[in-house]
């Protein structure tokens, strides 16, 4: 598997390379929005990265919670973290996309205010990983992992609602998108969905490697507590 | 020991106790006027629009008093191990949750009765809505935070800056509850529209994460 990894790399880069030519030459300028627009190109599959990297720190959560497989946990942090950083990319382009287009930096719709949402929600458990302290931050951890995905749809329908009774202009796409734009969209989700596996894939082996480490070393203390407890300065007992 | 009993011995025992001390009362009640009144400072109370935003305010008090009344949960049952006794004891886990929850409920359901007459005082409330619907309103809203709070407080045990884990925990989780709160009680103030949507909005994330949380706790207990 770890000989792949360079392969990977390569593919994600030429992807990446290829979306980024596609999204910023190829594709046809907007017509009301102008240049600009094509940072949807990079703000959209960030997105799609984000969300199913949230999907998958969900089922490894739930699957570490069943089996208390260390890897399970192992893969729920690295795609939590990952996540993070791609949601991050969406609230930083988005503000920037909309403030030339529309003249405002932000507003309260349903999709940034959802994707901020779960940003915090997903912050709050990098947050409880970083200060918990103890062997069992993992539990603790997935347990709020599945709090987190229970909360996403009450998050929608009461955003939605709250919409509904304070109607204001809908910005962004609309949603369809012109069939002239669809490769360069397509493609642009392919190398960000790649490139967020190939960070996923790279934090995990970390984490398991920082893991293991530890282990070796807590091995090594554990031998080497005999020969420093029989020392002539040690011996009779407590001093 | 049913689950019945042993709750209800646990709740009675937690109002005892603060009934004599009274810590966690008066810390909220006066964390609350504190609240209300530099609120009162920064926007204008007398003002006619200030029934549209009196919800949001009167939801915020609470939801910092709630945050006082559920960091000091779990408190007393560090001190002498009594948590540890309860984990090996065969009392099921879910009664001491329910136990704590219900207390918490208890404290800020009074808390809200004391403080509600203030905030009709400070911003000349009048209801143009069905009143009677702020019951039901209050009623899911407190669970709703209590709930949660109560579950993130025993998470919180084993972190560094135990009490300010809970907030950063808890608020995200809150943000639909919150809304429907806010939004209920706002529009049932207006009379501009109907709360029936935000109702059963609370309903709902009530009895999702009521669930969540009986069934989950066992998991958390055990893990401290």
């Amino acid at each position: 598997m770890k000989k792949a990894f360079p392969f990977l790399a390569l593919i994600t880069a030429v992807l990446v390379g290829y979306g980024f030519y596609l999204g910023l030459f190829v594709a046809p300028t907007e017509r009301t929005m102008g240049e600009v627009q094509r940072i949807f190109y990079f703000h959209a599959p960030s997105g799609w990265t984000s969300f199913w990297l949230f999907f998958t720190n969900l089922v490894a959560s739930v699957v570490y919670l069943i089996r208390r497989n260390p890897k399970a946990d192992a893969l729920a942090v690295a795609s939590a973290e990952v996540g993070v950083v791609f949601c991050t990319v969406v609230l930083v382009t988005g503000p920037l996309w909309a403030r030339p287009v529309w003249g405002i930096w932000w507003t309260w719709d349903m999709r940034l205010t959802s994707t901020l949402v779960l940003w915090l929600i997903y912050v709050s458990y990098l947050l409880l990983r970083r200060f918990s302290e103890g062997t069992q931050t993992p539990i603790l951890a997935a347990v709020l992992a599945i709090f987190g995905a229970l909360d996403v749809p009450l998050v929608y329908f009461s955003i939605w609602f709250f919409r509904t009774q304070h109607p204001q202009p809908v910005i962004g796409n609309g949603g369809s998108l012109d069939p002239s734009m669809r490769p360069a969209f397509w493609m642009n989700v392919l190398a960000f969905s790649c490139f967020g596996a190939l960070l996923c894939w790279v934090r995990y082996r970390i984490e398991i490697m920082q893991r293991e480490a530890g282990e070796a070393e807590a091995r090594q203390s554990l031998h080497a507590a005999p020969a420093i407890a029989t020392r002539p300065a040690y011996r009779g007992g407590t001093q | 020991m049913t689950l019945w009993s042993v709750t209800l011995a646990t709740l009675k025992k937690d109002l005892r106790l603060e009934w004599r001390s009274k810590d966690a009362l008066n810390a909220m009640l006066f964390f609350s006027l504190l609240v209300v009144v530099i609120f009162s400072f920064s926007f204008d109370p007398l003002a006619e629009e200030s029934r549209h935003i009196v919800g949001g305010l009167i939801w915020v008090a609470f939801l910092f008093a709630a945050v006082v009344a559920l960091n000091q949960t779990w408190a007393r049952e560090i001190r002498n191990q009594v948590l540890d006794a309860y984990r090996v004891s065969p009392a099921p886990a879910n009664a001491l949750f329910l136990a704590k929850a219900l207390g918490n409920f208890i404290f800020v359901g009074v808390l809200e009765a004391l403080m509600t007459p203030l905030f009709v005082v400070f911003y000349n409330l009048r209801v143009l809505g069905p009143a009677w619907q702020l019951i039901p309103i209050a009623g899911l809203g407190t669970w709703a935070l209590v709930v949660n709070g109560t579950f993130f407080a025993a998470m919180s045990l084993r972190t560094r800056s135990r009490e300010l884990m809970l907030p950063l925990l808890l608020f995200p989780i809150s943000i639909p509850a919150v809304t429907a709160m806010v939004e209920s009680t706002t529009v049932v103030l207006t009379g501009e529209s109907s709360a029936r949507f935000w109702i059963v909005l609370l309903l709902t994330y009530d009895v999702v994460f009521t669930t969540a949380c009986l069934g989950l706790f066992a998991t958390v207990l055990k893990a401290e």
